[in-house]
């Protein structure tokens, strides 16, 4: 007489709940997904074949793009709001707590600080079709917003977080030289030295002759 | 697994080879296992794709040094690229210094970006001078100007050719004097 009965009937296993599972996740994940707020403009980075990624955090990207218009952008919230603030009492400009808080949660903008205010009451749609028109943020040295941006934000994150700030600089491919040569010249004035140029991977040449 | 339910046919005729009637189950629970496993390795473990960047480190700017007191780079060890509009590249070897006329007046060469082009001739170069010290021009001259992009490509030469000593400069009037002479542009 064998030890182990033959089993003759083979379990089976009811795959319902586990399904009704699987349609509650994406039932509840399709109703709670925000996305992120749209960049003010779509930069083209040009490629190299360097390998370094950016840091982590404590990025304040200065988007150039081909129609020699700079844009700022930060990506720490508080760090946007305590900016906004300094910036504004330099220029003895106001600005109300929803405008304030409606900054901080914009990826970057590119407009003089009088024009500010009117772009952040907008609403999505309305500064999407703005964009591609926007004037971008004066550098020039009679009106150099840019760099009080810049100084602005680099205090704030001492300030605030004990850190420093990297800078990025995202130019587009086809942005001329100079402009970009004055944006890195106008850093230089304030001892701003160190640069990371936003590019995207291109392959290393395989074989270099020596 | 896989298995196929036979039906115990029993008893019927005795003795006879009879084609057993089977009918084939897949039961699929390994496979939702496995998707699972998946889904839940994947959720646990990607990060976002940060970009690549390219550091750039530009010297400190002393405002207290006067222009004779700047390093005097040697003539054989110069090379002066230049960034021109439409993606060309000129350069030339040594200095450029119309005003002394001990120094010889440079001939400058228009190459391209292509793996036959400045990285070919940085790379011979190197063969004859181990050391070279290379100064990027930008051209930049009224509506004329280099592209970001050109400025990009030319410092990831430096990279690939693994150039230890380069900058970027200003061009000087003296170098768009030259380039108007040999009517490059």
């Amino acid at each position: 007489m064998p030890k182990v009965k033959p089993h003759r009937t083979s379990p089976s296993l009811d795959m319902t709940p586990m399904v009704d599972l699987a349609f509650l996740l994406v039932t509840f994940f399709m109703l709670t997904t925000q996305f992120r707020p749209d960049e003010a403009v779509v930069v083209d980075p040009p490629s190299s074949t360097s390998d370094f990624k950016a840091p982590d955090s404590d990025i304040l990207t200065l988007a150039v793009d081909a129609k020699k218009r700079v844009f700022w952008g930060y990506d720490k919230a508080p760090i946007k709001d305590a900016t906004l603030r300094a910036v504004a009492t330099k220029y003895g400009v106001t600005f109300t707590e929803a405008q304030i808080k409606q900054f901080s949660l914009l990826p970057n903008f590119g407009v003089p600080i009088q024009q500010l205010g009117s772009y952040l009451d907008k609403d999505t749609e309305q500064r999407k079709a703005l964009n591609p028109t926007l004037p971008g943020i004066p550098y020039d040295s009679l009106n150099n917003q840019m760099m009080d941006w810049v100084i602005e934000a680099r205090k704030a994150n001492a300030r605030l977080f004990q850190k420093p700030t990297y800078l990025a600089i995202k130019g587009d491919g086809n942005a001329d030289v100079g402009t970009v040569q004055k944006v890195i010249k106008e850093l230089q004035e304030k001892d701003i030295n160190r640069f990371n140029l936003v590019t995207s991977l291109e392959m290393k040449p395989s074989y270099i002759g020596k | 697994m896989s298995e196929i339910q036979a039906k115990d046919t029993g008893g019927g005729k005795g003795g006879k080879k009879r084609a057993k009637k089977m009918s084939t189950k897949i039961d699929m629970t390994p496979m939702v296992d496995l998707a699972f496993l998946l889904l839940t390795f994947f959720m646990l473990t990607t990060t976002f794709a940060k970009p690549n960047v390219m550091q750039l480190t530009m010297p400190v700017k002393d405002k207290n040094i006067k222009p004779d007191e700047e390093t005097q780079i040697k003539a054989s060890q110069a090379v002066t690229i230049i960034l021109a509009p439409d993606d060309k590249v000129f350069y030339y070897f040594g200095l450029n210094k119309p005003e002394d006329k001990s120094v010889p007046v440079p001939e400058i060469k228009v190459t391209n970006f292509s793996a036959t082009g400045i990285r070919q001739v940085l790379l011979a170069r190197m063969k004859q001078e181990p050391a070279p010290i290379v100064l990027i021009k930008p051209y930049n001259v009224g509506d004329k100007t280099a592209k970001y992009k050109n400025m990009v490509d030319i410092l990831d030469e430096m990279n690939i050719t693994n150039q230890q000593k380069y900058a970027l400069v200003d061009i000087a009037k003296t170098d768009v004097d030259l380039i108007k002479k040999q009517n490059l542009l």
